[in-house]
């Protein structure tokens, strides 16, 4: 309860500043007639992670820390075929089956249908994605529209999914809303949903938690948390490696418990088990048809060099 | 007849080179091996691999990943670089898609280029990976069980009714010699599919009266020409688009779903027709392939299975299978049986495996334990045989019967192979191919 308190002191104390400076705007879509909502998230603190008392924790959730974000913008929804198809489609950046780290590059066409049959309609979610194939569609946007758009880190995410509650779900403890606010096991029919047709949070996002579970950047370690400093500002995990990397907000594949704001989930070379090629695709996921993603960018842009190092770094 | 004396002959004669081999414990006899020599002498399963693209390389790593003791000794490609960079993924310690390094044991003098690299490849090993364009395969499957390997292959086996024929001539070959072949349409290699196979073979949906399959996407690759190249090695690089490397898409990919209905229904088609071109994909580096196919296979009861393959960018995609049977439906990517619109059977995906390893684990198990278990070239060439029935179909706008066109003799391949060979279709002034027009491109006279 006192931190509980303690954020919404802070909440209240910044939210008249914050105002000023960073208002909901609509991007769009280069080379089309899509818009997506970019939603300020207010810098602030919080305590990411889940108490031991929590239903449905696992181990990789605590101990909680309390963490200071940054102010950003949160894209008000994951990323949809529409707005994705944009860049996939985009003739004027050659499509190559390597990721070309200091250049801009499309996806290989997909040889299978990766939505398994749940469709391609232009308000669902972009699913099957690899997380080199989102950090590149991020590159893209920024080289349409000179702004700095990344994912978000492991700590943002969480950040904005709890937008200020201390709960399992952004709206209290019981899984029995969570029905009203996220597509998941219980009531998706196994299936990805348009985005944004239940309820959003209380900072207006929607679909945080279920339909597609989304990439961030961090990279996933048992023991993040344990080696975390208590009031860390704006952490992320370097990654090291392509795998493990955290993902996170369940899916419509998940139980209520796998969709709770402080869950986890460590991403697996398993997800392009089924690629029968070697090296496997480093764009598109065979067995990973609940994976998306959705887009952030700082209050504060970084320098010019600052955004070329970030992608060429996450993109290697 | 003469395949038979031909079979004999080739067994006696490697009867003799292999028990020459065995008394200086150097080999695997696959004649010997129900005695279990692989574990009594040298254990060791030797692997050449035959075609060093994506899907070889996977093939291989697949192989070398199963609990056997194996060891990738020779490869073979028809271009260095290709080779040179499948070994460099299979040789890394840090490869992050698996390390198998250590099972790589493949000396500069054990790695082929060109156009005859693969008889060299074969030569040393018990068991060889096919993962060429599917052109070759009749040749490479001809000389790998002649020299009484055991056979990885990869679908299609064939872009022609000669080449189908061969196949099947050395299938035969390779069931008298007890030479495993396993050859990958991975579905019948997927728990889901085999529990839905038990299932229909058990009379759950009666009797199969049609069926609708799919391969709907985007395309796959294509590699332009460069300036360097002959047109034989700009066939060879893009080789997608050229029928007697690749078979058209409806050859090449699409034999998945066309595969899985004869698979079921125990039987493949007597006569097709049906209708196809190219509207989208029209430029010249897509060689001479259509980019759709609708195919209407008539079966001998009067089952018809209708058959859409395209590679059309943005239209609806859909890569499935759906059997009609007299009490039920099979729903074949949802892993479901229905029955009077109620899900009568539905397979927990949770336990679907990966059938691109299963087909390596149970092929190599079997090798090891000196077991004949594995047929599939067999029913793969009639298989291939009905998408090529179905390509002759839509390029022709005709009637083809399956006995006219299997015995017809005809082959698209070249008659010399090597990189200044004229290949058997060539680009006009402006680089575009001759393209099968229906009402004039004939099979039959």
């Amino acid at each position: 309860m006192r931190s509980f308190a303690f954020i919404c002191l802070l909440s209240f104390l910044i939210i008249p500043a914050f105002a000023q400076s960073l208002e909901t705007y609509e991007q769009p879509v280069p080379g089309t007639t899509v818009n997506f909502k970019m939603v300020p998230i207010p810098a602030g603190s919080f305590l990411m992670g889940s108490p031991s008392s929590e239903t449905g924790r696992d181990n990789d959730e605590g101990p909680q820390k309390s963490i200071e974000i940054s102010a950003f913008w949160m894209a008000e929804h994951e990323v949809t075929f529409a707005e994705w198809d944009a860049f996939f489609k985009n003739m004027d950046v050659p499509q190559t089956k390597a990721i070309a780290v200091d250049a801009i590059s499309r996806p290989t066409a997909q040889y299978i249908d990766l939505t398994w049959g749940m469709g391609r309609d232009a308000k669902q979610p972009s699913n099957s994605m690899s997380q080199s194939a989102a950090i590149m569609y991020c590159k893209w946007l920024y080289s349409q529209t000179g702004i700095f758009y990344r994912l978000p880190t492991e700590a943002e995410w969480e950040y904005a999914c709890r937008a200020g509650t201390t709960t399992a779900y952004p709206f209290g403890d019981d899984p029995g809303a969570l029905r009203d606010y996220a597509y998941f096991k219980d009531n998706s029919g196994d299936k990805f949903h348009k985005v944004a047709q239940l309820k959003p949070n209380a900072w207006g996002l929607y679909d945080m938690l279920g339909n597609l579970t989304e990439w961030t950047l961090d990279q996933y370690d048992d023991n993040t948390y344990k080696k975390l400093e208590d009031h860390a500002k704006d952490p992320v995990k370097d990654p090291g490696s392509r795998y493990p990397r955290v993902t996170r907000g369940g899916s419509y594949l998940a139980p209520a418990k796998e969709s709770r704001c402080a869950n986890r989930i460590s991403s697996l070379a398993d997800w392009n088990k089924r690629d029968p090629q070697v090296p496997k695709s480093r764009w598109w996921l065979t067995d990973g048809k609940s994976i998306g993603f959705r887009v952030v960018r700082p209050a504060v842009a970084p320098s010019k060099e600052a955004i070329e190092q970030f992608y060429v770094s996450y993109l290697k | 007849m003469k395949s038979i004396d031909e079979s004999t002959k080739t067994s006696r004669r490697d009867f003799v080179k292999q028990s020459t081999l065995l008394a200086g414990g150097l080999l695997a006899a696959p004649l010997m091996s129900k005695a279990g020599y692989f574990h009594s002498v040298d254990d060791t399963i030797k692997i050449a691999l035959v075609g060093c693209g994506g899907r070889g390389t996977g093939a291989a790593m697949q192989a070398l990943l199963t609990k056997q003791n194996v060891k990738l000794v020779a490869m073979a490609d028809a271009f260095r670089d290709r080779l040179d960079d499948c070994y460099k993924l299979l040789s890394d310690p840090n490869n992050e898609e698996g390390n198998v390094s250590a099972k790589v044991n493949v000396p500069e003098d054990a790695k082929f280029v060109g156009f005859d690299a693969y008889t060299k490849a074969i030569a040393l090993a018990d068991v060889v990976i096919l993962t060429t364009p599917p052109g070759f395969r009749p040749i490479h499957f001809a000389e790998a069980i002649r020299a009484g390997k055991h056979v990885f292959m990869e679908k299609p086996i064939a872009t022609d009714p000669a080449g189908v024929k061969s196949v099947i001539e050395t299938a035969l070959l390779a069931k008298a010699k007890k030479l495993n072949v396993v050859v990958g349409l991975q579905r019948h290699y997927q728990n889901s599919y085999r529990e839905l196979y038990k299932r229909v073979k058990d009379g759950m949906i009666g009797e199969i009266t049609s069926g609708q399959v799919w391969w709907n996407n985007d395309g796959v690759w294509v590699k332009m020409r460069e300036p360097s190249q002959t047109e034989m090695e700009y066939q060879m690089r893009n080789w997608y688009y050229f029928n007697w490397l690749c078979g058209d898409h409806i050859n090449e990919q699409h034999i998945h779903n066309i595969d899985v209905m004869n698979w079921f229904k125990g039987a493949y088609p007597v006569k097709a027709q049906g209708m196809g071109g190219r509207q989208v994909r029209t430029g010249k580096e897509y060689g001479e392939i259509y980019d759709h196919h609708f195919v209407e296979f008539h079966y001998a009861d009067g089952t018809i299975l209708n058959s859409q393959c395209r590679h059309q960018k943005g239209t609806y995609a859909i890569v499935d299978e759906m059997l009609v049977g007299t009490k039920g439906v099979v729903k074949c990517g949802d892993a479901q049986i229905i029955k009077k619109g109620k899900v009568a059977y539905q397979y927990d995906k949770k336990l679907e495996n990966n059938p691109y390893q299963t087909e390596h684990d149970e092929l190599f198990a079997a090798i090891a334990k000196g077991e004949f278990k594995f047929e599939d070239a067999d029913r793969v060439a009639r298989s291939t045989m009905t998408s090529i029935l179905g390509r002759m179909a839509t390029y022709s706008g005709e009637v083809v019967e399956w006995d006219k066109a299997l015995n017809s003799g005809i082959s698209i391949m070249p008659t010399r192979f090597a990189w200044d060979a004229t290949p058997p279709t060539l680009p006009d002034a402006n680089g575009f191919y001759p393209i099968a027009t229906p009402g004039t491109t004939k099979f039959f006279s």
